[in-house]
């Protein structure tokens, strides 16, 4: 199937990639020839059939509300780019 | 041939060889065979210490199977300390801060780990290639893919450093690199092995398993990791079989299934004869063959890589450039850093799967793609309920051809997808199965596909090793 430079470029946004516009028309052929062997699903008949996310259709375990690990802030937090006073530090947001 | 677990664990325990002796050996041999660049990271200081602490182990008596065991775990499981990068910049400085549920089995099993094997970059990919440190070779041909994701793991294998590594197979990703290096590759009932600490592609697809010489030691690793975990909701909590006990079953009255639809026109005549004698030969051994149909099958690929492609893209949204993992350098906004974080730290094939993923998961796309292949996953997992009404396993042909050359599938992604088209199945449907040898073809090892119903692990590894005790084929060893 086709898919046109605009929906890349929508689906690149949606997905926080950059492709650049040398990019695209490639990117457009491999995402549509792709999407093309999902086209195949269109044959097959399921009608009445319930769609399946899971393989074992198990309800969810449950657990107690509770503390199951000690404080690992620190240990976590050193694993950022950029941290200041126990926060995660990210451009500004509002101007 | 190497010494597989069981002997090795008989010599440690006769103290004929130490830990430490074989961590050494394990060490120097991962440095002869460089070439394969099977390894991401290999940590020498905690490997000696680890063999030092089960030679300790082993003088006071209180040892398992595995204590001692030198082996290799795939970077996709996190280890406290020990760099994880998925085979990603992404990840490329990651040293995380706890060990994966499967880590700790084998760290209590005393097993000890030479470090962290190559792959295909988030697991995704067939062939080793899509790896940020460059491609796994297989050692049967250096100028071979191993296959993958699971590639490092099976050259480490295949190889002869470690007589065992961990693997996870989302879409075969044991079972074919297994096939392609000639060893035995296991891949458990979804949910049986815990996925805490084991980095997410598509996680009702996701399952942790082994790679090793014999389906006799891959009973040994799969009796260590199997198991509920809580931390892993998904995690089963059923009780684990006694997988030793089930070896003792024997092939006579055993009915197989012979999926006519794997040996499809994409199948190499090689690996079609050699999957057919391999049949012939469990037949003399006392099980009964009959030719079923899995027609739903033909739309596996289809459906595959819709679900896989929309689990990832969403898996893969935590990577962000803010808590942990690559950052850009400079951003201007919180949606730069978003994007030039993601379009630097993830690779091409990465990319393509998370742009598919978002396409089919988006407004308008949803119904036609997402759920209509979750539909057909149940057909899928359905024509396996019907099978296993009549027949005890299915086998056929783990891979339609042999290891094919590096650069020979990169420029296609669909003809690289085409090389799942045997194994995305099962995955979809959550079973169990097994890759064992079963010869050669053109001088390559091929792998034989035997699939169980769920959670019956101990009958598909009982139907592996008492082929194994009738054939030589896992014992085969590439030179050098």
């Amino acid at each position: 199937m086709a898919i046109d430079h605009a929906t890349v470029r929508r689906i690149a946004r949606l997905a926080r990639l950059s492709v650049s516009d040398a990019d695209i028309p490639p990117v457009a052929d491999e995402l549509g020839r792709v999407l093309g062997l999902a086209d195949q699903l269109a044959g097959a008949d399921v009608t009445g059939v319930e769609p399946m996310a899971h393989p074992h259709e198990q309800v969810l375990a449950w657990r107690e509300d509770a503390v199951t690990e000690g404080d690992r802030a620190d240990a976590f937090l050193a694993l950022a780019p950029d941290a200041r006073g126990g926060l995660y530090v990210v451009p500004k947001v509002i101007e | 041939m190497s010494p597989g677990i069981v002997q090795l664990a008989q010599e440690l325990r006769a103290r004929k060889i130490s830990a430490v002796e074989l961590a050494h050996a394990a060490l120097a041999r991962a440095r002869t065979r460089s070439d394969l660049n099977a390894f991401i990271t290999i940590d020498e200081s905690a490997m000696l210490t680890a063999a030092q602490r089960a030679d300790a182990r082993l003088a006071t008596g209180a040892w398992s199977t595995l204590t001692g065991i030198p082996f290799a775990h795939k970077d996709i499981f996190c280890t406290r300390g020990v760099r994880t990068t998925c085979a990603s910049r992404m990840l490329e400085n990651f040293v995380p801060p706890y060990d994966a549920g499967v880590v700790e089995r084998l760290n209590d099993a005393q097993a000890v780990s030479l470090g962290k094997t190559n792959m295909d970059e988030f697991a995704m990919g067939s062939s080793n290639e899509n790896s940020f440190f460059g491609p796994a070779k297989n050692p049967w041909d250096a100028a071979r893919v191993p296959g993958g994701s699971s590639g490092g793991s099976a050259a480490a294998v295949a190889g002869g450093i470690v007589p065992f590594a961990t693997g996870t197979d989302t879409g075969g990703s044991i079972r074919q690199p297994a096939a392609f290096c000639g060893i035995t590759g296991l891949k458990p009932t979804y949910g049986r092995v815990s996925r805490w600490g084991m980095i997410a592609f598509a996680s009702s697809l996701d399952c942790g398993g082994v790679l090793a010489r014999s389906a006799l030691d891959c009973m040994h690793v799969l009796s260590a990791i199997a198991g509920h975990d809580p931390r892993d909701a998904t995690s089963v909590p059923r009780a684990v079989d006694n997988y030793n006990a089930a070896l003792s079953t024997t092939l006579q009255g055993i009915k197989i299934g012979v999926a006519r639809d794997y040996f499809g026109a994409g199948v190499d005549a090689g690996v079609g004869a050699a999957v057919e004698a391999a049949l012939r030969e469990y037949e003399k051994l006392g099980a009964t063959l009959v030719d079923i149909s899995l027609p739903d099958s033909a739309q596996a690929i289809a459906a595959y890589y819709v679900i896989a492609p929309a689990e990832a893209s969403s898996n893969l949204a935590r990577y962000d450039g803010v808590r942990y993992g690559h950052a850009c350098s400079e951003p201007q906004s919180l949606e730069d850093l978003y994007t030039r974080s993601r379009s630097e730290g993830f690779g091409a094939e990465v990319q393509r799967r998370i742009l598919v993923g978002t396409y089919a998961l988006s407004a308008g796309y949803y119904d036609a793609y997402y759920l209509r292949a979750q539909r057909v996953r149940r057909l899928i997992a359905n024509d396996f309920a019907t099978a296993f009404k009549s027949v005890h396993l299915i086998a056929g042909p783990t891979a339609p051809s042999v290891a094919f050359k590096l650069g020979e599938k990169t420029a296609d992604p669909l003809a690289m997808y085409a090389a799942d088209v045997n194994t995305v199945a099962v995955n979809l449907a959550g079973l169990p199965a097994i890759s064992v040898p079963a010869g050669f073809s053109a001088g390559l090892p091929v792998g034989l596909q035997l699939i169980a119903p769920a959670f019956a692990e101990g009958a598909l590894l009982s139907a592996a090793h008492h082929f194994q005790l009738a054939t030589d084929w896992h014992a085969r060893e590439p030179r050098a």
